[in-house]
């Protein structure tokens, strides 16, 4: 296992702290947990604690984009998107200002916190504002470039982070590119398009595939907006279907994302494996990934069904 | 620094604020809709900041060192678009395409669209944080521009006015000053009987404000307060400002079923020879 996306943040920003003297890290309350204590500790000057309050998180974020800083704020998911999409919405992204959003402990494996806590709507609401970018890193390699493109970029960005350590994908050497997909693995007869905790789980399902004479693409997804609209027409012209796999309702994310490619550009048989529209529980990580149907055995049946589907 | 206008200043202020008003009134009666209740009552608040207060340069609306403001209560954008437009920053005939398709003056202040607007706003409660923000990166960068935020009375029933009231104090936010137009009316009436948020200068105490009460249409108490505010070290203040909904306007003025209505063109002639110079 190699470490939480959260982890990869906090380490990734106490590093381009001190090579950008205008980033500045708001947090509200929960520092520990979305690690940016560790920017805290090394530039106490530039943290700034809000208290319990993700509104004003984002409207004072706003303030200092609006001054030229390059505020990253923090929280969970559940309230980052949630509580304070309006702020998100008006303060940041109509004006377009300059604000990163890396939100913590999302999807349901937040874990035993249940469904109050598991946000499984945030790439939806996230992703339906416009000037908005919406990056879901797959491991702390994916995470440290993504915060380090976000520090650059200019203009507001979501990434959604997650609380659970999860297998490194990629090496020191990885290089992440905006708005690319990146192709884990080649096939044929159908592709698996994934992000976040479950690439992984796609690129176990692929092998399992393989032992069942299924030939399957993995690519990782990880900008959900703007989506790699040519990657994906690829994927349905070269292997004719298509599996979304993601940690989120299948309204709204990922799925339905592809779906919007495909059904105007290029449109194939193509299954959702995600949450099914139905709030979570508490539970471990590993038992809610099953009883919600988001594993590699999942991935599996799907790409099964899909492959009959193809004419 | 004088606290008080000259007389020559305060005949410049009158002026000024009477020509923003028919401005305010000529745009809402084009747009044949708008706010003109709101707008009237912070006239002259916004006149005495732009025309005798604020560093702010119309050859140069982005300057980093330019001291900033926040409309909070952005469905009062056309006495901002009114101020800025009276103060140079674009032509006063563009006043008249306020809410029209195509034109960049929005129905609330877009900071993309006009120059001079320094916040995007309209949606209540969220301006006192954005100010908060600026005020917390002057300090950050040690400029010594100061940030005014205008706040409705009516609006300080958002919770996220109190989420970002307790900010300012606590990072002793003393670059700031905040006004409360407090004209008594919001949209279904009188805010003691809509959701009080009374008594509004004892709540800002509490919070940690340095708090003053001033007549908001009186210019030189407008003056002072801003001068006052520029001496408290430590702490943000807040001005709470007496005002009248519709002021200068006799029919509009207290009434609140002009919070949110355009005149006809009838009542606009009529309002505008009130407004005569």
């Amino acid at each position: 296992m190699g470490k939480a996306t959260r982890e990869a943040y906090g380490e990734a920003l106490r590093e381009l702290g001190a090579l950008n003297k205008d980033i500045i890290v708001l947090d509200a309350d929960l520092s520990k947990s979305t690690k940016t204590n560790l920017f805290a500790k090394a530039f106490p000057e530039r943290f700034f604690n809000v208290g319990i309050a993700e509104q004003n998180l984002m409207g004072t974020a706003a303030g200092l984009a609006a001054a030229g800083k390059i505020p990253f704020v923090s929280s969970f998911a559940m309230f980052a998107a949630g509580r304070a999409f309006e702020q998100v919405r008006n303060s940041i992204c109509y004006p377009r200002l300059n604000v990163k959003i890396a939100a913590t402990h999302a999807g349901l494996t937040v874990g035993e916190d249940g469904a109050s806590h598991q946000a499984i709507e945030d790439i939806s609401l996230m992703r339906s504002i416009p000037n908005m970018t919406v990056i879901v890193p797959a491991d702390a390699a994916e995470t440290r470039q993504a915060i380090a493109f976000a520090a650059e970029y200019r203009g507001p960005v979501y990434i959604r982070l997650g609380r659970m350590a999860v297998p490194e994908l990629f090496g020191d050497d990885y290089e992440f590119q905006h708005g690319k997909a990146v192709e884990l693995a080649d096939g044929k007869d159908v592709t698996l398009i994934a992000s976040g905790v479950m690439v992984s789980a796609a690129r176990e399902a692929a092998e399992e595939l393989l032992a069942a004479g299924i030939s399957a693409r993995v690519l990782n997804i990880h900008t959900i907006k703007p989506i790699d609209v040519e990657a994906v027409c690829k994927a349905a012209r070269d292997t004719g279907a298509i599996v979304t796999c993601e940690e989120h309702n299948i309204i709204g994310g990922l799925g339905s994302a592809v779906a919007e490619v495909l059904v105007e550009h290029q449109p194939v048989p193509m299954e959702r494996v995600g949450v099914q529209d139905t709030f979570g529980e508490s539970g471990t990580p590993a038992a809610l990934l099953k009883k919600y149907h988001l594993t590699a055995a999942d991935i599996v049946e799907a790409a099964k069904r899909v492959v009959r589907r193809k004419k | 620094m004088a606290d008080k206008l000259t007389q020559d200043q305060l005949t410049q202020m009158a002026k000024h604020a009477r020509a923003i008003r028919r401005n305010i009134i000529a745009a809402v009666t084009e747009a044949k809709s708008g706010h003109p209740g709101g707008s009237l009552s912070a006239a002259d608040i916004l006149t005495v900041l732009y025309f005798a207060e604020m560093k702010v340069d119309v050859r140069n609306p982005a300057d980093p060192a330019r001291d900033r403001f926040v409309l909070s209560k952005g469905h009062a954008a056309p006495v901002l678009y009114a101020t800025l437009a009276e103060k140079g920053f674009f032509p006063a005939e563009e006043l008249l395409t306020l809410r029209k398709i195509d034109s960049r003056i929005q129905g609330h202040p877009s900071m993309k669209d006009v120059p001079g607007v320094d916040m995007s706003t309209g949606s209540l409660g969220q301006g006192l944080a954005a100010a908060n923000g600026m005020a917390l990166a002057g300090r950050l960068d040690g400029r010594d521009y100061r940030v005014y935020a205008l706040l409705g009375d009516g609006e300080l029933e958002e919770g996220m006015v109190w989420e970002a009231a307790m900010f300012a104090p606590h990072y002793k936010l003393d670059n700031l000053t905040a006004f409360v137009d407090f004209n008594g009316l919001q949209i279904d009436g009188p805010i003691a009987e809509v959701m009080s948020p009374l008594p509004i200068p004892e709540k800002w105490q509490s919070f940690g404000w340095n708090v003053l009460e001033i007549d908001g249409h009186d210019m030189n108490a407008i003056y002072a307060a801003i001068q006052t505010a520029k001496t408290v070290k430590d702490r943000p203040t807040m001005i709470v400002a007496h005002t009248v909904k519709g002021k200068g306007v006799c029919e509009m003025e207290n009434a609140a079923e002009w919070h949110g209505k355009a005149p006809s063109r009838e009542e606009c002639q009529l309002f505008l020879s009130e407004l005569d110079d």
